[in-house]
């Protein structure tokens, strides 16, 4: 892992909100982490812990409060021509949550997926961009008929993998897939994330996968980030993230996870996790309530206290 | 014995007769229905809507009329005949229908037209200085109908630019362009627009002007409102992470999704525009004469309900039908565009 190059570098990310009369959200305070070229991130928390806020952030459509982040070395938030712009937009990509609102309901689908081909000038007659579209169709699972219809003809999930096809138009390295199946069926939800698995098999591409159903994201991730109140508090591999979850964040988002096994069921126990310092939970924090991540074995991060570390380390099996 | 039974009906069909079919992914994708864009799809369901169309009828009509009406009877709308002054309507073959020439002065109807040996017919008669009223009211009509339809275009103009800024760039621009707009909605209409006359000359471009001066606000507020809710939309940010343009923002996304909404809001200005010149003609302060529009015309009418009636009454009917219809046909277009509006 060490010898792996990073892709990305998020150092002390904060985004902060405000909303008036002098309050402020700090949706994201202070977060860093690594992502290696052609590995899966995953980023899990429960709703409003700044997950979507993260991956927008980290994209440029919000302007960054504090930190930086480092694309192949290069801070994405300092690109201030246009050409840059255009540069970086084309090697990070996302993909949006809701299938239902992220399609143009004027364009025909055949336009939204060649809208970053038209912006970037990729094609260079019209019968290349049309042909590009059609393979792009293709390797989502649609056909080239598709191209000439709206969106509204189409469903949730064949929605969503149009999506998927318009951010593979640039060709990008980096996608941020932020909670990409949240808004699917089941039965669509193994069928887009089985393509995004497919597809980053064959274009080597790096995902930020940005969700909250932890059985998905297992299953995608290399690695996986807890993130809790604008803050990471567990970063670590993501088979021995679910073996061994130190945090008691993390395993009370573990302890949430139902299984179709109804003895299982039977015994299982939520556990409740109770914030020790006590802040009001909701509202913004203060600074010093979440500690830092600190490394208790090779690539296992946990949000801890000096004091909390012998205590985490004998937890380790 | 049931048994038997259900044994032999599976007997009469014999395997042969049936093929296995393959299953096809794609095919799971294909979509059979005809693909429909906003504009056909709106029309479909405007279609439907008959007092829509039946509006959209008559309002073609009286564009028509408006346009080509004084050729019809060949007569000007300026020229006047004192001799033939104050003739009622006849129309030869519809004088069952009240077409007849007849007017009540003091007891008995009396007809004018034997009275001062007129032998033309009128199809609307004369007014006091013996123009024709055929060629004034589609001449007055196709007035109002200029300042409506002017109106309501700069409204939109205006409103769409300043509404779409002051939403797109958001923040601070916004606070200031919504509290000037505020202070604007907050001088009483009439006010500015009777000081507008009082200033500039009487006339068809003093009136629009008058007119849009405030007209716009109501306009930008929609589209202001429109744009808020369209640009944190996710295909609006999805374009954004490609590096989109503002004005390819702007004009691939942000209008075409207000633009039934514009539409809309204009149908229902360009009655309201028509309905405020006559109103602003009636008590005077409208266009001058000899112009006529359908204002004017009301306003030297009504002056002789009781022996002419012809006069303020025809104007009066075409009046309401272009209202009634514009209204009608906006009513069907907000329908037609969004469906979900529909109660």
């Amino acid at each position: 892992m060490e010898n792996r190059n990073k892709l990305l570098e998020v150092k002390n990310l904060k985004q902060h909100f405000n909303i008036g009369r002098g309050r402020v959200v700090k949706a994201v305070d202070g977060l860093s982490f690594d992502i290696y070229e052609g590995e899966v991130l995953g980023l899990v928390g429960e709703s409003g812990c700044g997950k979507s806020t993260t991956g927008r952030s980290i994209i440029g459509l919000y302007d960054a409060t504090d930190g930086e982040v480092l694309f192949k070395g290069e801070n994405v938030h300092d690109k201030k021509s246009r050409k840059e712009k255009l540069k970086f937009n084309r090697s990070m990509q996302m993909i949006f949550q809701d299938p239902y609102a992220s399609l143009n309901p004027r364009m025909t689908v055949g336009d939204i997926i060649a809208e970053g081909i038209d912006i970037h000038g990729l094609a260079k007659s019209k019968d290349e961009r049309n042909n590009r579209v059609y393979d792009l169709l293709e390797t989502v699972g649609l056909t080239k008929e598709h191209a000439s219809r709206y969106p509204h003809e189409f469903s949730g999930g064949q929605r969503q993998r149009i999506g998927i096809a318009r951010a593979l138009a640039v060709e990008p390295d980096f996608i941020i897939a932020d909670e990409p199946i949240s808004a699917l069926d089941v039965s669509i939800q193994a069928q887009v994330v089985n393509l995004m698995k497919q597809l980053q098999r064959d274009r080597s591409l790096t995902y930020l996968f940005i969700a909250h159903d932890l059985s998905m994201v297992k299953y995608i991730s290399d690695r996986i980030g807890v993130m809790y109140q604008g803050h990471l508090v567990e970063l670590c591999d993501a088979d021995r993230l679910y073996e061994n979850p130190v945090h008691a964040y993390t395993k009370s988002l573990l302890s949430a996870i139902p299984l179709p096994d109804p003895e299982h069921e039977r015994t299982r126990k939520r556990i409740i996790y109770d914030r020790p310092t006590g802040g009001a939970v909701g509202k913004s924090s203060e600074d010093s309530s979440i500690p830092p991540l600190r490394e208790i074995e090779p690539g296992h991060y946990v949000s801890m206290t000096d004091a909390e570390l012998e205590a985490y380390q004998a937890q380790l099996v | 014995m049931a048994e038997q039974n259900s044994n032999a009906k599976a007997e009469q069909f014999d395997s042969s007769l049936f093929q296995p079919v393959e299953f096809n992914e794609q095919a799971g994708e294909r979509i059979a229905g005809k693909s429909l864009n906003f504009w056909q799809d709106a029309w479909t369901r405007l279609r439907k809507n008959k007092a829509a169309i039946l509006s959209l009828v008559i309002i073609v009509i009286i564009a028509l009329l408006s346009l080509f009406g004084p050729m019809l009877s060949g007569r000007d709308a300026y020229t006047q005949t004192i001799t033939q002054a104050k003739l009622p309507p006849k129309i030869t073959g519809l004088e069952w229908a009240g077409f007849d020439g007849m007017a009540t002065l003091g007891e008995k109807p009396i007809d004018f037209y034997e009275t001062k040996q007129v032998k033309d017919t009128f199809w609307f008669g004369t007014d006091h200085l013996g123009r024709d009223l055929w060629s004034r009211i589609w001449e007055g009509t196709r007035i109002s109908l200029f300042i409506g339809l002017v109106a309501a275009i700069i409204d939109v103009l205006v409103g769409v630019t300043y509404g779409g800024i002051s939403a797109y760039y958001g923040g601070r621009v916004d606070n200031i362009m919504q509290r000037i707009a505020e202070i604007l909605t907050g001088i009483p209409n009439l006010i500015l627009i009777i000081l507008f006359i009082l200033i500039l000359e009487p006339g068809i471009t003093t009136i629009i002007l008058a007119m849009t001066i405030t007209g716009w606000i109501g306009m930008s507020r929609l589209v202001r409102g429109q744009i808020l809710k369209l640009k944190n939309q996710e295909f609006v940010l999805a374009a954004r992470t490609l590096g989109a343009s503002s004005a390819r923002l702007v004009f691939k996304h942000l209008i075409p999704n207000t633009l039934g909404t514009i539409i809309i809001s204009l149908m229902f200005t360009i009655p309201g525009a028509i309905f405020f010149e006559a109103f602003l003609s009636f008590i005077g302060l409208g266009l001058a004469p000899p112009q006529p529009s359908l204002g004017t015309l009301i306003n030297e009418g009504y002056k002789e309900l009781k022996t002419f009636p012809y006069l303020l009454v025809i104007p009066s009917t075409i009046l309401v039908l272009v209202m009634i219809s514009f209204n009608m046909l906006a009513d069907g277009l907000r329908d037609a565009f969004d469906p979900r509006l529909r109660r």
